[in-house]
């Protein structure tokens, strides 16, 4: 297999393997996204839905190992292609500047450890449960009650709000560098590629942001 | 014109560089940028100090020789253009101007603004030709080929790899570069046979010259004095997958 793994450490095989677990974790995003919007629908629907996950312990676990799997191995690969990147100019320009690249291209190292950071705590906040003595006392499955008790809090909103910034950024730029990476691309269709990325990514991270926001700002009781 | 330049000064490949400011008076606004630091330097030569070394050749835009970054932008702030084509007319009268040589671990710097890009002619020695039997060339019109491809093919060549593209990116990665060779034979019937082992000998060679990733940022075809469009990057990420999935052992 040492194709393999040249291919993996050439630049172009590096970037595919960020594209591609790039794509799983922008489904489970989507996923997680469509969950938590049944907070819209009231504590009924949330509960059971969070209840329901919990169902099938198999196939719970798997889709939980290839998540982490995915999220490593793309963690593993941006370090790989960022030293790399690094290392190619040792000798910084004295005046710098940038024509056309966008801020969110330039950040993607920022936004990702934003977010790295983001998931410990929202693990730490919703699913171990250890932050916050009043959640911890509440059953397993009241995610309404949770949800409302943290985003009451306005440091723990502001806090979700700043990672959905930093999701919307790095999925912007993410979302239309996949499809240029994976070659996927054709003048007739170039242009509409180009808008995916921002709209896609800004999309979910607005949608996310929506239910922090409008539990603190009260429309959720 | 009076200028304020910032010019990087390095003796040799091995000395410690540093930016020096000169003064340029008496410029006119119809010189070359090359033909201001030619007065510069006829300057420096009347008082006895080494002059500033810059590659130039045709300066007339096609042979890719000159390459300075200009204000942090490769080939100065004019589109589509190289430096010997940029004229004084695109600065202000009194402007500050930071001229550097082009910076990437592919391209040392030999001399003041003057690097070494002979990395780039080992990319194309690891796979940027085609291989033909000798004898009389063939009737041009031979072998058919589509219109759209030729036209494809033929932007794809209008690169002169001076290296703006490595310059520019803020991963000095040489990917456009690449992406025009390879973009430019595979498009034509004479480059299909070393298809595959092309891409990925050019791509192992990149590497291997210490040149980064692209991360899409396109800041390459910004600057590229002959607009090879970054589609090519995405052609030759293609043209790296299928290789590598179809032909994985073909390297030489």
């Amino acid at each position: 297999m040492s194709w393999v793994n040249r291919a993996l450490k050439s630049p172009i095989g590096a970037k595919v393997m960020m594209a591609v677990t790039g794509i799983m974790l922008t489904g489970f995003l989507i996923g997680h996204l469509a969950g938590n919007l049944l907070i819209f629908a009231g504590p009924e629907a949330i509960n059971s839905y969070a209840e329901g996950l919990r169902k099938f312990p198999a196939l719970l676990w798997l889709a939980r190992g290839g998540l982490l799997g995915a999220f490593i191995a793309h963690l593993a690969f941006a370090a790989q292609v960022t030293l790399a990147n690094r290392a190619a100019r040792p000798e910084p320009y004295a005046f710098n500047n940038t024509v056309q690249a966008t801020w969110a291209s330039r950040h993607m190292v920022l936004t990702g450890c934003v977010m790295l950071a983001f998931i410990v705590f929202h693990l730490a906040h919703f699913t171990w449960r250890v932050t916050d003595p009043q959640i911890s006392a509440m059953g397993e499955f009241d995610v309404y009650q949770m949800a409302l008790r943290g985003f009451r809090q306005p440091p723990v909103a502001m806090a979700y709000l700043l990672a959905m910034a930093a999701i919307g950024l790095h999925l912007s730029h993410g979302i239309a560098s996949l499809f240029q990476t994976l070659g996927l691309n054709h003048p007739r269709y170039n242009r509409g590629v180009r808008f995916i990325g921002p709209v896609v990514g800004v999309g979910i991270a607005l949608l996310f942001a929506s239910i922090p926001l409008s539990i603190y700002l009260g429309y959720v009781n | 014109m009076k200028l304020k330049l910032h010019v990087w000064r390095q003796k040799n490949k091995s000395a410690k560089g540093a930016m020096v400011t000169y003064d340029a008076d008496n410029i006119s606004p119809n010189m070359s940028f090359l033909e201001m630091l030619d007065v510069v330097n006829e300057g420096l030569s009347n008082t006895g100090e080494a002059p500033i070394a810059f590659d130039h050749d045709c300066r007339e835009g096609i042979c890719g020789s000159c390459s300075l970054m200009v204000n942090g932008v490769a080939h100065g702030p004019q589109d589509a253009t190289t430096t010997c084509q940029l004229h004084m007319r695109s600065f202000q009268d009194g402007e500050e101007l930071y001229i550097e040589p082009w910076r990437a671990k592919g391209f040392p710097v030999l001399r003041d603004l003057i690097v070494d890009r002979s990395a780039f002619d080992r990319i194309i020695q690891a796979g940027g030709f085609i291989s033909v039997n000798t004898g009389a060339a063939q009737d041009a019109n031979a072998i058919p080929v589509r219109k759209l491809d030729a036209d494809e093919a033929f932007n794809a060549s209008a690169c002169i790899g001076c290296g703006a593209c490595v310059a520019a990116c803020k991963n000095a990665s040489a990917m456009l570069f690449v992406s025009a060779k390879v973009g430019q034979l595979s498009l034509l019937p004479q480059g299909q046979p070393e298809r595959q082992e092309r891409v990925l000998n050019m791509m192992s060679q990149m590497q291997e010259e210490g040149f980064g990733n692209c991360t899409n940022q396109y800041e390459c075809e910004a600057v590229c004095p002959k607009q090879i469009s970054s589609d090519y990057i995405a052609r030759l990420n293609r043209e790296f997958i299928s290789a590598t999935l179809a032909h994985p052992n073909t390297r030489k």
